[in-house]
């Protein structure tokens, strides 16, 4: 039976008639919730989050009740709210969705997340490359602001809040929550030390700031709607609400699609929603989470015991797509970028790909992830140009080795992951490659650069 | 006692520092880059890596970097562990996949910190077979050199750069393996610190440009523990020498002074020692000279032989003293004309300033501050002195202060304050009082809560007014307007509210009230029962050394040379037309029978004498200075002395017609000091004698590793030569001597096994970035007395200029006032032509704009200069630029016409 797609953020989007202004959004009760939420005490909103258990959409999915608990009101400092809306993940291109297609609903979703913190200001930080993004937000907010919706005194309720929409100059790393900060604060965005400040007690201007991913800024709103208890009935316990997936590569329909969290496979998702892979071709691997997240292999088997107990044994596409049981295979969910690549995907242009991306973006703060990210990128290039050496797949796997969790921020991870499950997966792979390329390098000559 | 763990030993747990810090200094190896004592920790390296356990139970453990670690008790940490070894060594793998395989002929090798590391992690195989990263280097001006290839992006440079010494045209640019350290555009670094870069930098991207023009490797140079010859304030330096002459300058750690930071003059000024305008050669009267054969010098027997002569005929005798000429040449040529007939070489106002500036500090309720006293105030008010260029490194450590406050308040959030970014960012832009009252802007103005800007008498008043608001006991200041009162009333508030409040002044403004008000400031403070810090800024290296000798003004001496009392005079290191006006000094040399004129360098004196000594200059004298903080410092000659070259005090000591009475060592000098000036007796404990021996052995001058010893001289000799014999001091010039770390007086060297570069000095100190091992030099001379003192009150009116007339400010240069510095070509470069500089007021009223010439009378002799508009000049004042010959000899204060 083809699972049905749960669309509670995507509800409206790509529905024949409906725009991104104001009055669109309000025909189709926009708003309604903010004027509800208002009215209520701000500690029974952050309650309801609490008890969705809603999580991060952003890559790390940590719940936001909890982020916003840890948020040290006590310190008579302004709290701060920033929308993550750096979406730079390759593989991820939902937030774009929201931005372009329903920006009110993402308004109202953080006008809400601020009241419910208390928050006076709210930052939207979009990445660089969304300059049509950035012009719709400023729109949504000064329609929002001519309607009461935003600025003094909403909707009559004494409270004032400010949303401002700040464009970043283009850089991954800045959608890394302290690196968003620094940059936001006018620096370099160079990710914080953590500890001994987390954001939650001193963030953006030494001030306690909550920063959260778009969609879960979205999600904040059906919450309040439904209420948490409700809504934590979607999707499966500990992974509650629905998910955007957006699906890319070698499947038939890539898109963006909405499930309630878990409630369907990978391999449901790639051949009942997806209209499965081109003709004649097989799956390789999946990459679930956007490119920074472990690959899976096709064929893989997965055993293991649950959060709850439960054990579990997997094939690649049985696997569902919830936060807990992507990691449980050893992958994660991450921003929700699933990449299928079929049989015709050579693995080492795939890796060499990513790779290029992570190197690049390095912000180039602390020494492994600038150095490694580049060097492995390297490796790749000369794997997929053809002139790869014996030792690369050992060194590869080596420098990758070396970088994950010994970095400032999860950047480390990030680059260092691909390479890592790449080339523990798909070893045979690389050594072919790597043994062929090396052989004709000794009769043309390429294996006597020099170790200078 | 709480204890920590590395690697199954315990020590005592220090909370307040980070485990990177407390691993060195019980002397463990572990590598790092990015952090530095003075710095504190950003963790960007990842280099000094260990694995941390939570606890005894713990056997997992997880990696991180000792340096983000503060060391607190229970802490268990492995630095021998397996896989942080591994990891480290991959740190240096990846820096080494883009660095250079330079280092047979890179700048750095052998002094090299990364070196260092990639040895001690044992990095040797190459694995990144690709070509490396290359960069555009930049020129940066005619201190620095920059290889932008060798970089390994540590960011030690901007972090001191621009966090530190408030540098803004240094920055990192562009991001990932790309990140760039250097300027926007080519040119010079405006900052005055710049030239710590080199030490700073742990590898050769920043590398001393002037030791470019005569390279020589570490290893390879002579050096000697020396002081700073080019300010007040008596900064420890280490001289480096090979093939006769100073090749650099590095920083010589004392906590109390200038801990790791020198500034670009004391740094780069040593050029002038190696110029042909040093004197090599005495210079006698054309009559005996005729007597040697075909061009020879004459010796230095001869000389003496010569002046002695010239003595015994003699019909008066008389001595000119120096403020840049050590305590010990001073005291000699005192002791050979008598205490009647020597002069201090000071001109009549600056010589009371100077009586003036001591009189307040001996028997002065405030302490006279070090360096690091003024970095740790918590309140500065400066009065009058532009630091940055009269005493730059002092500007520095007031940079610093400004911090105190913040800190103090940052410490409420609980983290350690070597957390330097965290700290940064707690403190934003939170910054702790600091008032400047000065002519003209300042270099330090950006670091200031509030700033005044006006004339000498002005400035003083505001003092006046400051002290009044601390203490209502000291005088009011009459028709205040309300500004001045307001601001002064805010300063008094913040100095009152400081725990360490601090009052800054000096003589660069040739202002006497202006000394008064700062002492009012200190001592109404004390009153009031803050235990508060007064410093003065004074001239030259030995000022207060001279001034403690006593000495009559210049103008007595040309009086005497006048009434014919005097025929023939000693000068001692010291260009009079710098002093007096030339026309005075042009008659007092006319009037003189014989002028016997001491010194190192050729100038406008050297050029009117009969007789010149050639005199070593400090960087190869062994002397006595005393700095403006009050503190007596020995400095040893980096170089054996090449007869006929010797230091002043040698020459003086000779010329003694009583043998009997003759000195003929320093320490005999000293010993006679102490005689007759009990309270310089210290000046004998400033270092350890001749005497003075480490397992039996003095210290060497070479490193282990010296070579050449015989090619260096195979022109001459292919036998090695006898090492010279240095009678004066503990130390050898040779590589013969002690191996024991001596004490910090004689350091030669920072080196350790495995520790070639400036780094090495983490095994000199008591621990990392604490006092040097077995005391910090130096004997302090002046100390606080809690004597009741009258305060000032000679306020001077409120300024009021005139029509046609102008109060002539001098305005002092870092690279350019300073008498023997600015000939440094180097420092030259550095140096801006000479300019009047006017107010936007004065030059509109003139029809005057930047650039065009000004004529000003002075001393009805017109001076036409280039006009630079200065806008926060006060209308009424110009500026001069002190210390340019162009305005040489102009006593202060004084009034100019405009023409």
């Amino acid at each position: 039976m083809p699972v049905q797609e749960t669309r509670l953020i995507f509800k409206h989007i790509d529905a024949a008639g409906y725009t991104n202004d104001l009055d669109c959004y309000l025909r189709h009760g926009g708003y309604e919730i903010l004027r509800k939420a208002v009215q209520q005490k701000p500690e029974e909103l952050c309650e309801e989050v609490m008890k969705s258990g809603v999580r991060g959409r952003g890559g790390a999915g940590f719940p936001c009740g909890m982020k916003w608990k840890f948020l040290d009101r006590k310190s008579g400092k302004p709290i701060y709210l920033i929308c993550n809306a750096d979406e730079s993940e390759p593989g991820t291109f939902k937030d774009r969705q929201i931005i372009h297609k329903d920006p009110h609903q993402l308004i109202e979703g953080i006008l809400i997340s601020c009241y419910a913190i208390q928050a006076k200001t709210a930052f939207i930080y979009i990445r660089g490359e969304f300059p049509e993004g950035a012009r719709i937000l400023e729109r949504a907010i000064e329609e929002a602001r001519s309607k009461n919706l935003c600025g003094d005194n909403i909707l009559g309720s004494g409270y004032s809040v400010e949303i401002f929409v700040h464009r970043g100059a283009g850089a991954y790393i800045c959608g890394e929550e302290t690196g968003l900060i620094e940059s936001l604060e006018g620096k370099r965005p160079y990710p914080r030390i953590k500890p001994p400040f987390f954001p939650a007690v001193l963030g953006l201007y030494q001030c306690p700031t909550a920063v959260n991913n778009v969609e879960t800024l979205c999600h904040v709103k059906h919450v309040i709607d439904m209420g948490g208890e409700e809504y934590a009935k979607i999707g499966t316990p500990g992974n509650s609400g629905t998910r955007i997936l957006c699906v890319s590569g070698h499947v038939q329909k890539p898109g963006y699609y909405e499930f309630a969290c878990g409630d369907l496979t990978l391999g449901q998702l790639i051949h009942d929603v997806c209209g499965g892979l081109r003709p004649g071709r097989s799956l390789k691997a999946v990459i679930p989470g956007g490119s920074s997240a472990k690959i899976l292999r096709a064929g893989e088997r997965y055993t293991g015991k649950l959060k709850d107990g439960s054990s579990f044994d997997w094939g690649l596409e049985d696997i569902p797509m919830d936060f807990d049981s992507l990691m449980a295979v050893g992958s994660m969910a991450g921003s929700g970028g699933v990449i299928v690549m079929d049989d015709s995907t050579d693995m080492v242009e795939a890796l060499a790909n990513i790779n290029a991306f992570y190197a690049h973006e390095s912000c180039g703060q602390c020494t492994p992830c600038r150095e490694g990210s580049l060097w492995m990128k390297k490796i790749t290039t000369r794997m997929s140009h053809g002139q790869a050496r014996q030792e690369d797949v050992d060194l590869l796997g080596n420098v990758a080795d070396q970088i994950a969790g010994r970095t400032i921020c999860a950047f480390g991870e990030a680059c260092s992951w691909p390479t890592q499950s790449f080339v523990l997966k798909f070893r045979d792979e690389f050594l072919n490659k790597a043994r062929a390329q090396a052989g004709a390098a000794s009769t043309n000559g390429n294996g006597a650069v020099p170790l200078i | 006692m709480p204890t920590l763990t590395i690697d199954g030993v315990a020590y005592p747990a220090e909370p307040q520092k980070n485990l990177l810090q407390v691993s060195l200094s019980h002397g463990l190896d572990l590598p790092y880059f990015c952090w530095h004592p003075a710095l504190g920790s950003v963790g960007a390296c990842r280099q000094c890596a260990v694995r941390q356990y939570r606890d005894e139970n713990d056997s997992r453990g997880q990696i991180v970097m000792a340096c983000m670690v503060p060391a607190t008790p229970g802490t268990r940490i492995a630095i021998e562990d397996e896989e942080a070894r591994l990891f480290r060594k991959s740190v240096i793998e990846w820096l080494m996949t883009n660095h250079p395989h330079d280092c047979p002929v890179c700048d750095e090798g052998g002094e090299c910190h990364l070196q260092d590391m990639t040895v001690m992690t044992g990095h040797c195989t190459r694995r990144h077979r690709f070509p490396k990263r290359t960069f555009t280097n930049q020129y940066l001006g005619p201190f620095i050199n920059h290889e932008m290839n060798r970089c390994i992006q540590c960011y030690r440079c901007v972090r001191f750069y621009r966090d530190y010494a408030g540098g803004r045209d240094l920055d990192a640019f562009a991001s990932r393996n790309h990140v760039y350290f250097g300027r926007s555009e080519d040119g010079a670094l405006e900052n005055e610190f710049s030239g710590n870069l080199i030490e700073v930098c742990p590898t050769g991207v920043f590398t001393d440009r002037t030791l470019k023009n005569h390279y020589t490797r570490k290893w390879d140079l002579q050096s000697a523990p020396s002081i700073c010859p080019h300010c007040s304030l008596g900064c420890n330096t280490l001289v480096g020498a090979r093939y006769g002459g100073v090749r650099r300058v590095l920083n010589r750690y004392h906590h109390h002074i200038n801990g790791y930071f020198l500034c670009d003059r004391g740094r780069f000024a040593y050029e002038f020692a190696n110029l042909p305008i040093r004197l090599r050669h005495p210079v006698l009267p054309r009559p005996a000279a005729a007597k040697d054969g075909a061009g020879r010098p004459p010796t230095a027997a001869e000389a003496i032989a010569a002046i002695r002569t010239r003595l015994r005929r003699s019909r008066g005798l008389i001595g000119i003293g120096s403020p840049r000429a050590s305590l010990e040449s001073n005291y000699a040529l005192r002791r050979l004309v008598g205490p009647d007939r020597y002069f201090s070489g000071l001109p009549q106002g600056e010589s009371r300033l100077i009586a003036v500036a001591l009189d307040i500090l001996r028997d002065s309720p405030a302490r006279s501050p070090s360096l690091r006293e003024i970095a740790e105030a918590d309140a500065v008010l400066v009065l009058g002195e532009d630091l940055t260029q009269t005493a730059p490194r002092m500007a520095l450590a007031v940079r610093q202060s400004i911090l105190q406050a913040p800190a103090a308040r940052v410490a409420a959030l609980n983290f350690p304050g070597w957390m330097a970014h965290a700290f940064q960012n707690a403190v934003q832009d939170d910054r702790g009082p600091l008032f400047i009252a000065s002519v003209d802007a300042t270099r330090l103005d950006d670091a200031a809560t509030a700033v005044l800007h006006a004339p000498p008498a002005d400035l003083a008043r505001f003092g006046f007014a400051v002290a009044h608001a601390i203490d209502p006991e000291a005088p009011p200041v009459p028709d205040l307007d309300p500004e001045t009162a307001d601001l002064a009333n805010r300063a008094a508030e913040a100095l009152l509210a400081a725990d360490r409040p601090l009052v800054l002044s000096g003589t660069s403004l040739h202002h006497e009230a202006l000394l008064g008000a700062a002492a009012n400031c200190g001592w109404a403070l004390c009153r009031r029962g803050r235990p508060a810090g007064l410093g003065l800024v004074v001239p030259e290296a030995n000022t207060f050394g001279a001034g403690l000798l006593g000495g009559r003004p210049l103008r007595e001496a040309y009086e005497l040379v006048e009434s014919h009392q005097a025929d023939t005079a000693v000068i001692l290191e010291n260009d009079l037309y710098r002093r007096s006006h030339g026309t005075d000094v042009d008659r007092f040399f006319d009037r003189l029978e014989t002028t016997i004129v001491l010194d190192a360098v050729q100038t406008a004196t050297t050029a009117r004498a009969d007789i010149l000594l050639p005199a070593a200059p400090a960087s190869e004298s062994q002397g006595t200075f005393i700095s403006q903080e009050g503190r007596a410092q020995r400095f040893f000659p980096v170089l054996p002395p090449t007869d006929p070259v010797a230091e002043s005090w040698r020459w003086l000591g000779h010329l003694h017609p009583d043998e009997a009475r003759a000195l003929r060592s320093q320490e005999a000098m000293l010993i006679a000091i102490a005689a007759e000036f009990p309270f310089l007796a210290g000046a004998r404990e400033a270092a350890p004698s001749a005497t003075f021996r480490l397992n039996g052995a003095a210290v060497p001058r070479s490193s282990r590793r010296f070579s050449g010893r015989t090619a260096i001289h195979a022109h001459l000799s292919v036998h090695e030569p006898k090492p010279p014999e240095d009678s004066e001091a503990p130390l050898t010039f040779s590589m013969e001597g002690t191996t024991t770390a001596p004490p910090a007086a004689l350091v030669t060297h920072y080196w350790a096994p495995g520790w070639n570069s400036v780094q090495a000095l983490n095994k000199f100190q008591d621990e990392v970035g604490g006092p040097n091992r077995g005391g910090d030099p130096g004997i302090r001379l002046i100390e606080p007395r809690n004597v009741p003192r009258a305060y000032h009150n000679a306020i001077p009116p409120a300024f009021n200029s005139r029509e046609g007339l102008c109060t002539l400010v001098p305005l002092h240069h870092s690279f350019g006032s300073e008498e023997l510095s600015r000939l440094a070509p180097a420092i030259a470069k550095r140096t801006p032509p000479a300019a009047f500089s006017l107010s936007p007021a004065d030059a509109r009223e003139r029809g005057l704009g930047e650039g065009d010439t000004l004529s000003i009378r002075i001393y009805g002799r017109p001076v036409r200069l280039p006009v630079r508009i200065h806008p926060q000049l006060p209308r009424g004042c110009v500026g001069f630029p002190a210390g340019w010959p162009d305005l040489a000899g102009i006593h202060l204060p004084t009034e100019g016409h405009f023409e």
